[in-house]
């Protein structure tokens, strides 16, 4: 393997690791700012229990989420040196202002969250949840904003050897960007909705503390709803978008490859890269993909045999990757949609089914979002700046195999124990349910 | 404005981000390098790493705000300098990712096995940033090996990572783990009481004589090894940041010598700051200058972002800088009382 692939398989994997923590955290922090919000106004303990149990959670995966976020500012200079140099101009100003507007704000006040509980009164504290998960959401933003450059690229000129910006406000509007971020934060509300819900299940399968999960999952269930509706909504918008902007992403996912009008959709569909042509194709919806594009039955669908071979992405791999996301995100509708209804029911605790169901339910939504990502970024391929560079021009130069091979295989093993940890301590905690004796905050914030 | 000012500003905003990056972090990495040797039980360790608790993830923030600044507004710099100092990099990212976690898993099982697994973590993943830093920009005010030709966009490296481990850099790192660990020591006797706190006066004035050494040695070798002292030759007012950052660290001893340790700890910032301020000064108008050939330097005229991207980041800096530090200054001020061992063992949600 060449410094080329290596990095690529670096950063897919670092990248991929990163987004295991960070839609927990974008939508837990949010969910337990109302959680402790409901207890500042109404007293009530149990939401207090709620914000420390589900904040406990939210803690444990935040730490990892912070420090792989490292890597990901690191990256693109270590090894992909030539895309930093080119792009940097329009592309390094994203990261930046995310660092100074979003991130300062989420591990600032987070850090009055953890440790303030017997310092500053109830409302400051509700107040820096607050500020900490609109530090996440933000700093969300300005991430997926540069990732839609990459996708989309807006505001820029070829200059001086580079891109240059010369429209901050296109690349700041840019709607890509603006799609993407509803997409990718209403998965991570619908993630964290079905982290609560599965713990919760798992509790009242045990019937432990059976007020507190019940009230835990229906919060979660109503959350898991309207943002997995949210999801598909947005999904459909930015499938749109991308069959307008990124056509080889757009039938590299529907592994489309002849060019057609009035385009079907194949319920059943093996793509057969190899001989450009699908193996199966069945059950086929008439005119659905091009209404899905074009919201237009007889919108033009373009087919991948229209592209040069060297300029499409890995046909298989995207579609595949598409399909499932789309298949579990269907799951996460009717699965919430059930939990909206079962969990107002007398006997919600004996539907024993149904909460086995969510407590295995909990890989979901990860799966998802990590399919998600894959058709994002090998739908992309082989660009690394959609039609203006090259992933195999953007690579460092100044790094030899040997250097990659050892950091990957370094990342591997520490990313592999701290995960590992990290998974351990979640169980841990989230088996262990919430602590009863919370008399030292209570005391030192006052009642009522 | 001429598009050379905010190529300016820019330099002096890099220089001051890394300076106000070290003066934070250094108090914290120095609390984790010292915390094996100062504390002695599990409670003292529990309130050395509750010392430092609430402030140092909000602290690395500003290596990554460096980081991005970079980035933004000096991307070929970014790029060189990411890519070429690969290898130290990965492993002082390592560390910065180990020792983050380390703060947050150490507390969470009460385990010896655990817990001292996560002490020695945090040992090693505090010392090693420490050194590396040093390391790293020292060979950066000495000169990297590398050969850029600007016109025909071709960059080559002819370092390694042994390469960066010569005698300069060294001493630089060893500076800066001096730096941070009286830093350290000082912030802990601040903010624990009692036999820790005295303990931790008592290194500072024990780690001072060794830091003065260095820093004179340090001081004295740049002279051959690197060419930040033409700019001071050249403007001698510019004398008076080496002279500031003198000063105040034989005032850190001066003030911890009769126990004033909080005027001590901001002559301590003061060093660091000034320590900072002069490399910068020294490399001004390169950021990083090649060892091999003068052209191959890489400045801010030759590395800068587009006049735009510099005037936005500008502003950008200008709006939110301020209000960073004012709810960081709010924030330190919450935590201003020392961290004692009944507070934490009276706290479940301390580290």
């Amino acid at each position: 393997m060449n410094v080329l692939t290596l990095s690529q398989l670096q950063f897919a994997a670092t990248c991929m690791f990163h987004w295991i923590f960070v839609p927990l955290t974008l939508g837990l922090s949010v969910m337990t700012a109302v959680m402790e919000t409901r207890y500042v106004r109404t007293g009530d303990e149990t939401w207090l229990r709620m914000t420390k149990f589900w904040g406990k959670l939210f803690l444990i995966n935040f730490a990892l989420g912070v420090v792989t976020g490292i890597t990901m500012e690191f990256q693109f200079g270590l090894n992909w040196a030539e895309y930093s140099r080119y792009v940097g101009d329009i592309f390094g100003a994203p990261l930046a202002i995310e660092a100074t507007l979003a991130f300062f704000m989420e591990s600032v006040f987070i850090g009055v969250w953890i440790f303030g509980w017997q310092k500053v009164s109830k409302k400051v504290h509700a107040a820096s949840i607050w500020l900490a998960a609109i530090g996440t959401n933000l700093s969300a933003l300005w991430i997926l904003l540069a990732n839609a450059w990459m996708q989309k690229p807006v505001g820029f000129v070829i200059r001086n050897g580079r891109a240059e910006m010369n429209d901050f406000l296109a690349l700041v509007t840019n709607p890509y960007g603006w799609i993407k971020f509803s997409h990718a934060l209403l998965s991570g509300y619908a993630l964290a909705a079905f982290v609560i819900m599965g713990v919760s299940a798992w509790h009242l399968l045990r019937k432990n503390e059976t007020d507190f999960f019940i009230r835990s999952f229906k919060m979660a269930a109503v959350w898991g709803l309207v943002a997995s509706l949210g999801v598909a909504l947005s999904g459909d918008f930015h499938a749109v978008e991308i069959a307008k902007v990124q056509p080889t992403k757009f039938a590299a996912m529907e592994s489309v490859w002849e060019t057609k009008k009035n385009a079907g959709m194949s319920l059943l569909l093996i793509p057969d890269a190899k001989n450009e042509r699908n193996s199966v194709e069945t059950l086929t919806i008439p005119g659905m993909l091009s209404f899905l594009a074009f919201k237009d039955t007889a919108g033009e669908v373009k087919g991948l045999k229209d592209f040069p071979k060297e300029l499409r992405p890995p046909v298989t791999p995207t579609f595949l990757s598409f399909r499932l996301m789309v298949g579990l995100g269907t799951f996460m509708i009717l699965a919430s949609l059930a939990g909206v209804f079962l969990s107002r029911k007398e006997n919600f605790v004996d539907n024993r089914p149904y909460l086995l169901l969510m407590t295995i339910a909990i890989p979901a939504p990860y799966l998802a979002q990590q399919f998600g990502w894959l058709v994002a970024e090998l739908g992309r391929q082989p660009w690394i700046v959609y039609g203006v560079l090259k992933t195999s021009d953007a690579v460092s130069k100044s790094i030899t195999t040997t250097q990659v091979a050892v950091s990957l295989i370094g990342f591997t093993v520490l990313y592999g124990v701290l995960g590992a940890i990290d998974f351990f301590l979640l169980a841990k905690y989230a088996k262990k349910g919430p602590d009863s004796d919370l008399s030292h905050i209570i005391n030192a914030q006052g009642r009522g | 404005m001429d598009a050379s000012v905010f190529q300016i500003i820019w330099f002096v905003l890099w220089g001051v981000l890394w300076a106000v990056y070290f003066m934070l972090d250094g108090f914290v990495l120095g609390t984790g390098f010292l915390s094996t040797f100062l504390a002695q039980d599990d409670t003292e360790k529990r309130v050395l790493i509750n010392a430092v608790g609430p402030v140092w993830d909000g602290n690395e923030v500003w290596l990554l705000t460096a980081g991005g600044a970079t980035f933004a507004a000096f991307p070929t710099t970014y790029a060189l300098m990411f890519s070429n100092l690969y290898s130290a990099l990965i492993l002082l990212l390592f560390s910065l990712i180990v020792r983050g976690v380390s703060f947050e898993f150490r507390g969470k099982l009460d385990n010896a096995v655990w817990r001292g697994a996560w002490d020695k973590a945090i040992l090693v993943s505090s010392f090693l940033p420490a050194l590396l830093f040093g390391v790293a920009f020292g060979n950066i005010f000495k000169g990297i090996p590398m050969r850029n030709d600007f016109a025909a966009i071709n960059f080559t490296y002819e370092g390694s990572l042994i390469g960066l481990l010569n005698p300069y850099g060294l001493i630089t790192g060893v500076l800066f783990v001096l730096l941070f660990a009286v830093h350290g020591a000082l912030y802990i006797s601040l903010k624990t009481t009692g036999d820790l706190s005295s303990r931790a006066a008592g290194l500072t004035n024990k780690a001072w004589p060794a830091l003065l050494a260095v820093a004179v040695a340090f001081l004295g070798y740049t002279y051959p090894a690197t060419k930040l002292y033409d700019n001071f030759l050249k403007t001698p007012i510019l004398l008076i940041i080496p002279l500031i950052a003198v000063a105040s660290l034989v005032l850190v001893k001066v003030f911890a010598a009769k126990g004033q340790n909080g005027t001590a700890f901001t002559f301590s910032c003061l060093t660091i700051v000034f320590v900072v301020f002069t490399g910068v000064t020294g490399l001004f108008p390169n950021l990083i200058p090649s060892s091999l050939d003068p052209a191959s330097n890489l400045t801010i005229y030759n590395s800068s972002s587009s006049p735009l991207t510099l005037k936005i980041m500008t502003v950008v800096a200008l709006i939110f800088v301020p209000i960073v530090i004012s709810y960081k200054i709010w924030v330190y001020r919450i935590f201003r009382e020392p961290v004692t061992g009944k507070d934490v063992l009276a706290s479940p949600e301390a580290y």
